[in-house]
């Protein structure tokens, strides 16, 4: 888009480097003899390769495959519903970031809870639910900790804030996920063919390059870190598009002004300071072992976990396919619901409704009617 | 029980299916619903009337405030179909505690805002209601107007989109004045009254076929709407759509749209390619078109589509917002 203060020659350069790209994928496949696959695991690069056309413009050139990256949608559905059911006790107040209110539990949203009269509140930083437990001394204040790395240590500096403050009726119901056990299990399983990986530059802004080397040394495979502009992320697929045909396995930083080497060490320290490796449960995928964070157990007592419990039935099934399309085994429209039973207004699974989520960015800037 | 939601409120989808469904199918009047004022006759005179709450948060924001803000509103929706807008109403309903010195700024500002129109506010209404009831204060507008030449709304093939403006800058704006979000930015919402820039762009051209003000839902759901009230194709250049740098700035980092944002002091109009030039320079020689910019043309005459062509070459179709935009968690 033009910037009123600037001309526009980020247009020009992105159609040079459109072209190049093309050639390089066509390069590719007349040697390998098959278009070129790689994966975004970040959410926000599913949405901004749909919304800039980059992921339309590289249609039959290059096969650009949604991950694991969204972290609403890689939540389990029984945690979904254990999150919701936690607004039944009363003299609560349930935080959570804006993505969770639509995203249909078995039975009701947190939307539907707050229209029904339950206090549920939408914030835009777990800071600022602190902030409501010392307003509201007498009522219990929970937020739903759902996230990956980016995430985590905001977590962490919320807790913090509530520990200084000694403040006794905040707590969280910890859901993160972290990005290598999931890229492992994923190169392990073998479901799709991948040659190469667009990493996030959100996750790595706080991880650091060098974390990622394991995709190159232990799995062969070429990934690029990027930010979310179109010339970023055109820039990240022609580095792995060299990289992936010349078979050369390396993990390049393309987001410099951003990820350092070793990422943020501060906030690195914080996560480990407060939270500790834990089993999580994936949709679609199942139970993958130290594959998240939740409170060490000095901490126990900002646990929701721990300070509540919520009883949850057998989820509803659905024949909504999120956990296929997380794993990159199917496009969003090849599930049978989408944009005729499940549509932002009515989402029936989470890649709907998340606003980094793989449907919701196919409904949004890919349907075509 | 299906029930409302705040995100029947945001002028999207969901806020367009409440109109259709609810008020438009029971009141039986939908060919009004397509115009931000509806046109009466009276007598020898063709009048205009629109109202409008307001209820915004906060209160006082850069740029200006919800008295502002209502007068400007109603007067726009007014001027983009064609009227002299001539009086306001105004209602208050106010909460238990407000101070008398904030009210006494926004009314302020709202005869301030009156006057750049010619507009007498000409009746009112105040009620108080007891804390914790409202959000410090609501306020409604009722405009009337006389339609001295009315648009002719006969969109053709090949005519020409214009914004007068950079959009998204109200929404980014109030985002920010919130301070939920942990934001500096120095954009002001670009609230004002555009009747004056209206009156001289409907000086330089006998034939604009159509304006509107792209409030809520913002540009993209504006001309959605107009696509299919009107059966008409119009295609967007990207890259000719002008957004402050701040606006996108503000935008990358939240994982919003800035085509979905407010605007509460932009116009985008629908004029014939050959006046085209003649609106430009109209708008650009005002402070509050200096930016405006063709950005789309009409493609066609049926389907009824909005279409994003993107730097890259490619076409993507645009819809109304769907849902609340929210920020999102990485």
């Amino acid at each position: 888009m033009l910037d009123v203060m600037d001309s526009p020659t980020h247009s020009a350069l992105s159609r040079t480097l459109l072209q190049e790209v093309r050639m390089l994928a066509s390069q590719f496949q007349q040697t390998f003899g098959r278009v070129p696959s790689f994966m975004e695991v970040c959410g926000s690069h599913t949405m901004a390769l749909a919304r800039t056309g980059i992921k339309k413009a590289l249609e039959g050139y290059v096969r650009l495959i949604s991950g694991p990256g969204c972290p609403v949608c890689v939540t389990d559905q029984v945690t979904i519903d254990a999150m919701i059911s936690l607004t039944n006790g009363s003299d609560r107040i349930i935080c959570t970031f804006g993505d969770m209110m639509r995203v249909p539990g078995s039975y009701g949203t947190l939307m539907q809870a707050k229209t029904e009269g339950k206090d549920v509140r939408v914030v835009y930083s777990p800071v600022d639910a602190v902030r409501i437990a010392e307003q509201h001394p007498h009522q219990e204040v929970i937020f739903l900790g759902i996230g990956f790395e980016t995430t985590i240590p905001i977590l962490a500096a919320a807790v913090k804030e509530a520990e200084e403050k000694q403040i006794h009726n905040f707590s969280m119901w910890m859901s993160t996920k972290l990005v290598e056990p999931i890229l492992r299990r994923l190169l392990h399983d073998g479901e799709v063919l991948l040659d190469g990986f667009l990493l996030p530059g959100h996750v790595s802004m706080v991880m650091g390059r060098e974390h990622f080397e394991f995709l190159a040394t232990e799995y062969g495979l070429p990934a690029v870190i990027s930010g979310f502009e179109a010339l970023h992320m055109l820039s990240a697929i022609r580095h792995l598009l060299m990289s992936a045909l010349k078979q050369r396995a390396i993990v390049l930083n393309d987001y410099k002004s951003v990820v350092a080497e070793q990422g943020n060490k501060q906030a690195k320290y914080w996560m480990n300071h407060y939270f500790t490796l834990c089993d999580e449960a994936w949709r679609g995928i199942g139970v993958i072992s130290q594959s998240g964070m939740d409170f060490k157990k000095e901490y126990d007592r900002f646990n929701a976990k721990i300070k509540f419990s919520v009883s949850t039935s057998e989820p509803r099934r659905t024949k909504c396919r999120c956990g296929e399309v997380i794993r990159g085994l199917i496009d969003p429209p090849q599930c049978a619901l989408f944009g005729k039973a499940c549509t932002p207004i009515n989402p029936i699974g989470p890649c709907m409704v998340s606003s980094e989520g793989s449907c919701a960015a196919y409904y949004q800037y890919m349907r075509e009617e | 029980m299906e029930r409302i939601t705040l995100a029947h409120g945001d002028g999207g989808e969901l806020a367009h299916k409440l109109i259709t469904d609810v008020f438009v199918s029971m009141f039986h009047n939908d060919h009004y619903a397509k115009f931000d004022s509806a046109t009466l006759t009276w007598g020898a005179h063709e009048l205009a009337v629109t109202t409008d709450s307001f209820v915004v948060k906060p209160l006082f924001f850069p740029g200006g405030n919800i008295g502002k803000l209502a007068v400007a509103g109603t007067i726009n929706d007014l001027a983009v179909v064609g009227a002299v807008p001539k009086v306001l109403t105004c209602g208050f309903i106010i909460e238990e505690g407000f101070s008398i010195r904030d009210l006494k700024t926004i009314v302020q500002s709202m005869a301030e805002e009156a006057k750049k129109a010619n507009v007498t506010i000409v009746a009112g209404d105040t009620k108080v209601v007891e804390r914790g009831s409202a959000d410090g204060l609501y306020i409604n507008t009722t405009g009337i107007g006389v339609v001295s030449r009315p648009l002719d709304r006969k969109i053709c093939e090949g005519d020409s989109v214009i914004v007068s403006g950079s959009v998204g800058d109200h929404g980014v704006a109030i985002l920010v004045a919130r301070g939920e979000l942990g934001l500096v930015s120095t954009v002001e919402s670009d609230c004002t009254t555009l009747y004056p820039l209206i009156s001289k762009a409907l000086k330089a051209s006998n034939h604009i076929r159509l304006m509107r003000d792209p409030t809520r839902g913002g540009l993209a759901t504006t001309l959605v709407e107009i696509c299919e009230d009107f059966g008409v194709t119009i295609e967007l250049e990207e890259d000719r759509i002008p957004i402050k740098k701040e606006v996108e700035g503000a935008c990358e980092l939240l994982g919003f749209d800035p085509l979905y944002l407010a605007n509460e002091g932009k116009v985008v109009m629908i004029v014939p390619k050959e006046d085209e030039q003649a609106i430009l320079d109209v708008l650009r020689s005002q402070p509050e078109g200096k930016d405006a910019a063709v950005i789309g043309t009409v493609r066609a005459t049926n389907k009824g589509q909005l279409l994003l062509r993107t730097p890259l070459g490619t076409t993507r179709r645009l819809y109304r917002l769907t849902g609340l935009m929210l920020p999102r968690i990485c």
